[in-house]
């Protein structure tokens, strides 16, 4: 008896086909792919809104917020944005079903922005096979533009870690060029790039390594690593860590009574997130670099684009705090986002690609003279930043925009 | 040997912070013979209440006073609204209570407080002196005295009080316990606030230091719960002793077998804990089962 | 209606069920799109994993904090067997299954004794490590399995239908255990271990025997799991994956075989339902969720479908012949196991 039930639902296996298991895809010969119309775009993202990475869940925020405000002005051509985030608490199997949904029953356009290394490399073969576009995700990994042609339809935003870890060597190089360098980094994807990207840089230099540490995200603290540092001997201390390890690292370093020249990645450097609570004072003379402008400088208070971010902020998302830098770092590549949609010549998957690869695009909160630029063999939207120095009250720019290749 | 005392005393300032909230684990098991998966994230939660009750505007003391009190109040609360009605059922099912508590309090102090990192202000005094070469925290002192104190306090209540007593019967054998008159509700309701407030007062103690946000004790548990394991669920002084041993074993492997690596140094805990627990199921301190024919 | 235990009457009923469920397992992949088939490859995968932990605390009453590990173990042996060599994805299981059973054997009582918490944080920090092997935080990118163009089935049904095929038999083997010897000697020493050691039971020996098939059915579910993602990272396998599986199995049902299956369905539905009914309280309504359940349902979820189940057909039969599940039931609801061996369990 169940095997004739089973027997008559044959049929109807063979009534779906697999390409429509793809959500349609870019293959279609069809005049728009899934999830765009005459009035409305459809978007999915997924982000750690709970979980050990929390805290930057608050980039899907600022995102969001920029698209409510995008959508009061009119939209896209016309078209209103729906951005679906989802939550996948930092584990890239959560990531990827988040993907198969948003894809396959949420029939979005295209993903913007997911956040994380491992979450992105868990979804990009998928994408990739479904030729759904993954633009702008939300990590510094150096590889989303490395192979274009393996993965058509990724691209990364942020100027990448390797990037940032060259500009660190070349200002060490005219700094400090005898320095002797004491690393903390990140167990990670993310502390392994900045570190190789820096071991590059400064390769038939003066400047030396003379002691690694590195922790897990999982460690309760990172004091018993900056001491061993402190006591290595080393005058520079490269500080490759993640917000709240920035925060105890910088404790660390304080109560140690060590003063070496500190370079702080960015994307530990916001002041409101890691340095006020570890106490402006100890923060001194630390290095870092910027690619977008701080919404907590006072020399942008009067910015135009500026304030544009913190007032749609507190219309479309009074939760959120525009201090934060996170917020901006949302808004900003939003913005981006739809710029893309804008320049897309027909509503398809591929021509949102094309668009994608040949931009050349200033956007207002973005340091002066910063571009987003690509083209069909530069995958790497952002590759400028520039030098920081946290003066014990605020940030302050150093010099010009380094460009800075990847390779 | 100078180096070697430094680094003996950073791993205790280290293993107190793993000792603190073990403290707590152990108090918890011992008033009521349940492991509570939840303590970690109710000592966060309560960590954050003082940090709002600061930026109110009250004083540091008054503040801490009064967030202890809440939590004494607190573990009260959730004992008797979320634990009593899982009461006598299967341990497996009073864990998983507390770990949808885990997931609860969590989310919950996430929604009310956002996930940044804050800055705890330092209850105890900060700078450090020097003594024979060797550099003392004032802190790391401060967080010692006040282990050794509840590890004291503790042996007393357990030891030399009816209310310890009741509460050690109430959690070996509830049954029997009311029949001799214990008021077993109630004995347990003291335990989980006792474990909450000693859950609180770890977490003021560790923020400043580990800075605060809604995960900063999810890190902690894992070790608590080692350093716990290590010394005996059921011993306070097991607690705190074996928080150091573990502190104590990561900073001089950090320092002293270097091939290894920082990333690994996390294993040297657990390779110790390992030979214990082969020689002693129990932990160092733990008293043995009693098997009930 | 009232039957008779064993009788043929009661035999048809069971298999009438069993057919029952079979159609639906069947029916499943045909009525839903690629997004939900892939959440019901994950609840048979995670089935598994659940079964294996549930022999080790239903039946035997030893937790395990730190399944997880396991579960990641028999994941990268996949992973690393499919990048490194050309065998086919169905050879991967039984490996998975061979290397986390010696693991499991070999780690069994002490990682008891540690309650697995502690294993379960080390294992991303190893996997960083040998990063040679196992791609370090890159991680390990496979290709999945295809459906056979003569099939016609979508590959995320095919997927599908590969995972319940190596459920099914594990399910059943797990059902065979639980009623022979093994299972009667797990039972009698997790509720009485003096009483077990005098019938004979060598306590080390089953623990870790049991210990070690546990780890090797979390091992087919992490083998399963790499060919449902495509995809093993550090980060797939944090504290959470343990928990869940922790939880399924006291929601789905101590000490029954099928509880697995509705325990998975709790861990792989429940937190996408919370966080849409509200993206910022969803761990708040899954916490509250999972405490709710642990009051609502005792003895899990197959204990209210039993209660339920009795009311409309009463079986009537000699204790004699009381299959183990009803026999472990009865010893999971008892109030002394809170007392003596309830707190052992809870330590040892």
């Amino acid at each position: 008896m169940a095997l004739i039930a089973v027997l008559a639902l044959v049929p109807a296996a063979c009534g779906r086909d697999s390409s429509s298991g793809g959500g349609g895809g870019g293959s279609s010969s069809a005049s728009a792919d899934p999830g765009i119309t005459k009035t409305s775009i459809k978007l999915g993202g997924s982000y750690p809104f709970s979980g050990p990475a929390s805290a930057y869940g608050t980039i899907g925020e600022g995102a969001k917020a920029y698209f409510k405000y995008l959508n009061a002005k009119g939209g896209v051509n016309g078209r209103k944005i729906d951005f679906m985030a989802l939550d996948d608490g930092y584990e890239p199997p959560k990531a990827l079903q988040n993907a198969r949904r948003l894809v396959q029953q949420e029939k979005v356009f295209a993903m913007f922005n997911t956040l994380g290394t491992p979450n992105n490399l868990a979804i990009w073969d998928f994408l990739n096979q479904q030729k759904v576009p993954q633009l702008y995700v939300a990590t510094g990994s150096s590889q989303w533009g490395k192979d274009i042609k393996a993965h058509p339809y990724t691209i990364g935003w942020q100027p990448n870690y390797v990037t940032e870890a060259k500009v660190y060597a070349d200002y060490l190089k005219k700094a400090k060029p005898k320095a002797k360098v004491a690393v903390l980094y990140q167990n990670d994807g993310f502390g392994k790039d900045l570190l190789g990207g820096f071991e590059q840089g400064i390769a038939g230099s003066g400047i030396k390594i003379v002691k690694k540490e590195t922790y897990n995200v999982t460690d309760p603290t990172v004091a018993a690593q900056v001491g061993r540092l402190a006591r290595s001997g080393a005058d520079t201390f490269l500080n490759i860590t993640t917000p709240k390890f920035s925060a105890q690292a910088i404790a660390a370093v304080a109560k140690s009574g060590w003063k070496p020249l500190h370079i702080l990645n960015n994307v530990g450097a916001d002041k409101n997130l890691v340095l006020k609570p570890v106490g402006l004072q100890n923060a001194k003379g630390i290095v870092s670099t910027a690619y977008f402008k701080d919404p907590q400088d006072p020399q942008w208070k009067d910015d135009a684009a500026v304030k544009e971010y913190r007032d749609a902020l507190k219309q479309y998302s009074p939760k959120s705090d525009p201090e934060d830098g996170f917020n901006m770092y949302g808004w900003t590549v939003a913005s981006t986002m739809a710029k893309a949609l804008e320049q897309m010549k027909k509503p398809t998957r591929a021509a949102l690609m094309d668009a994608v690869r040949n931009m050349s695009l200033d956007q207002g909160t973005l340091l002066p003279g910063n571009k987003v630029e690509t083209s069909p063999d530069d995958g790497y939207p952002l590759e400028a930043m520039q030098i920081i120095k946290f003066d014990g009250q605020n940030w302050k720019l150093q010099g010009n925009l380094i460009q800075a290749k990847a390779k | 040997m100078e180096r070697f005392i430094q680094l003996v005393i950073d791993g205790i300032a280290i293993g107190s912070i793993y000792g603190a909230l073990a403290l707590a684990l152990v108090l918890i098991f011992r008033s009521t013979g349940i492991v509570n998966f939840a303590q970690g994230e109710m000592a966060m939660f309560s960590t954050f209440v003082a940090w709002a009750l600061v930026q109110a505007g009250l004083p540091l003391g008054l503040a801490l006073l009064a967030a202890l009190a809440a939590s004494f109040a607190g573990g009260m609360v959730i004992e008797r609204v979320i634990i009593r009605p899982v009461e006598g059922e299967d341990p497996l099912t009073i864990l998983i209570v507390t770990l949808g508590l885990f997931i609860l309090v969590n989310s919950a102090a996430g929604w009310i407080w956002g996930f940044n990192n804050r800055g705890f202000p330092r209850a105890l005094p900060g700078g450090s002196t020097k003594v024979a070469g060797v550099q003392l925290s004032y802190e790391s002192l401060g967080i010692v005295a006040v282990l050794l104190a509840v590890t004291g306090l503790l042996w007393l209540l357990f030891e030399k009080t009816k209310l310890g007593l009741a509460m050690r019967a109430a959690a070996a054998n509830p049954a029997s316990s009311r029949l001799v008159g214990i008021n077993v509700g109630r004995t347990l309701m003291i335990g989980w606030g006792l474990a909450a407030l000693l859950g609180a007062l770890a977490g003021v103690l560790v923020a400043p230091q580990l800075f605060l946000d809604v995960n900063f004790m999810g890190g902690v548990l894992v070790y608590s719960f080692a350093a716990a394991t290590l010394g005996g669920f059921d011993s306070p002084k097991g607690a705190v002793i074996g928080g150091w041993i573990i502190g104590v074993a990561e900073t001089l492997a950090g320092d002293y077998i270097g091939f290894i690596g920082s990333d690994l140094t996390i294993l040297v805990p657990l390779a110790i804990i390992f030979g214990v627990l082969l020689v002693r199921p129990n932990g160092l301190f733990g008293s043995p089962e009693v098997v009930r024919a | 209606m009232s039957v008779e235990r064993d009788s043929a009457r009661h035999k048809q009923l069971k298999l009438a069920g069993l057919a029952a469920l079979a159609v639906v397992a069947v029916a499943i992949p045909f009525f839903f799109g690629p997004y939900r088939v892939s959440q019901f490859t994950l609840v048979l995968i995670y089935a598994v994993a659940v079964l294996g932990l549930n022999l080790l605390v239903g039946y035997s009453g030893q937790i395990s904090l730190g399944h997880g590990a396991f579960f990641c173990l028999g994941a990268y042996t996949g992973a690393i067997l499919l990048h490194r060599t050309s065998i086919p994805h169905l050879l991967t299981v039984p490996a998975a299954a061979l290397v986390c059973f010696v693991a499991g054997l070999a780690l069994g009582l002490p990682a008891l004794r540690l309650r697995g918490l502690y294993l379960a944080s080390v294992t991303p920090v190893l996997i960083k490590r040998f990063d040679g092997l196992t791609g370090g935080s890159q991680g390990i990118s496979i290709a999945q399995p295809k459906s056979p163009s003569s099939l016609g089935l979508a590959d995320d049904q095919f997927l599908y239908f590969l995972a319940l095929a190596v459920a099914v038999p594990l399910f059943w083997l797990a059902s065979g255990i639980v009623r022979r010897n093994i299972g009667r000697a797990l039972i009698a020493m997790r509720d009485d271990e003096t009483a077990a050691r005098t019938m004979g039971v060598n306590l080390a020996t089953f623990k870790t025997r049991a210990f070690g098939l546990s780890a090797a059915y979390a091992g087919v579910a992490g083998s399963l799991f790499t060919f449902a993602n495509g995809f093993v990272a550090p980060e797939s396998f944090t504290l959470t994956v343990s928990f869940a599986f922790l939880a399924a199995i006291v929601v789905g049902g101590l000490a029954t075989v099928a509880g697995a299956l509705f325990g998975a369905l709790f861990i792989v539905f429940v937190p996408v339902w919370s966080a849409d009914v509200d993206e910022a309280l969803s761990g708040v309504i899954y916490g509250a969720t999972l405490i709710a359940c642990m009051y609502v349902f005792r003895g899990g979820i197959m204990g209210l479908l039993r209660a339920a189940w009795a009311r409309v057909v009463e079986v009537q039969g000699s204790t004699k012949g009381r299959s183990e599940d009803e026999v472990a039931e009865v010893a999971v609801g008892g109030a002394d196991r809170r007392t003596g061996a309830g707190a052992g369990g809870m330590r040892s």
